[in-house]
């Protein structure tokens, strides 16, 4: 029998494989996606929490991520496009104009 | 028994579908992991009994959210290796190594408190008691009724998303980029020269 325990081990190695590539991406489509890891990671967690109390709020607070994550790509897309329109790259250390 | 080998194929599977994605070179291979990575996850939410969630991370990761991102992908580069300067590689894995432990034994803390007696407002099977059964029913009337103002929000918010998306990567669409400006000059007195 599986238990909640091995849900959320789970959930905080896929967690912090996302915060691994967040950290050391340097192009910003990659490091996008590193985000969209931790967003699934946290999902995971988020049900297995719910099922193991038995409560359907787990599964709603899952469902809004996923709806913010959506948005978020939408937004973030456009952006990224724009910024490839300008600079012709999407490196961090391209883009970057503040010094320190 | 299934439930063991299915947890495990999911996990193991998932586990290195998104180490892939974090360390890959590769634009392309890093997307493909990660929608696989999300078809496995989904896996997960069937496992847990959430199958209403299951079937949205299925539509709007693997359907929604990658299509977007194979869309963006054609305004990119997207065959070549991408070269990234890292500075000290040393520091940010020790930094990593030190945050995926303390996020791990985070993510993990529940276990202790296993004697913590959850009040749950809506448990599963919330709907039965109305003569419906399963978990999208559940979801249904939970999502309706606690939860109907965070779910026009969350309209709302996609909706915004949307608009803001079409106009920032929008602009200037009607113009192509592969014609010049000649050859749509000469399109038109083409088209002139047919209407007289």
């Amino acid at each position: 029998m599986i238990g909640v325990s091995h849900y959320l081990i789970l959930s905080g190695i896929l967690f912090s494989i996302g915060f691994m590539g967040v950290l050391r991406r340097k192009n910003l489509l990659m490091l996008f996606f590193a985000t969209e890891v931790m967003l699934n990671a946290v999902n995971i967690a988020f049900a297995a929490i719910g099922n193991y109390y038995g409560d359907l709020s787990g599964q709603m607070f899952a469902f809004f991520v996923i709806a913010v994550a959506a948005s978020e790509v939408a937004v973030g897309l456009g952006l990224l496009i724009l910024l490839h329109k300008k600079y012709g790259s999407l490196d961090l250390e391209v883009i970057s104009t503040m010094k320190g | 028994m299934y439930e063991f080998i299915a947890f495990y194929v999911f996990a193991i599977s998932t586990t290195i579908l998104f180490l892939i994605t974090a360390f890959s070179k590769n634009v392309l291979y890093a997307m493909t992991a990660l929608a696989a990575g999300m078809v496995m996850i989904s896996g997960f939410f069937f496992l847990l009994g959430a199958d209403f969630l299951g079937v949205v991370q299925l539509i709007v990761y693997v359907g929604a959210v990658m299509a977007l991102y194979a869309f963006a992908m054609m305004f990119f580069d997207a065959t070549k290796d991408i070269k990234e300067k890292h500075a000290n590689p040393a520091i940010v894995f020790l930094l990593g190594g030190l945050m995926a432990v303390v996020f791990v034994v985070m993510f993990s803390a529940p276990i202790i408190g296993e004697n913590i007696i959850g009040t749950s407002n809506y448990p599963i099977g919330y709907a039965e008691g109305l003569g419906a059964f399963g978990n999208a029913q559940d979801v249904g009337l939970v999502l309706f009724t606690k939860y109907l103002i965070p779910f026009e929000l969350a309209a709302v918010m996609l909706l915004v998303a949307m608009i803001a998306g079409i106009i920032l990567a929008g602009k200037k669409m009607d113009h192509s980029l592969t014609t010049t400006e000649e050859q749509i000059h000469e399109a038109d007195d083409e088209i002139l020269k047919e209407t007289k």
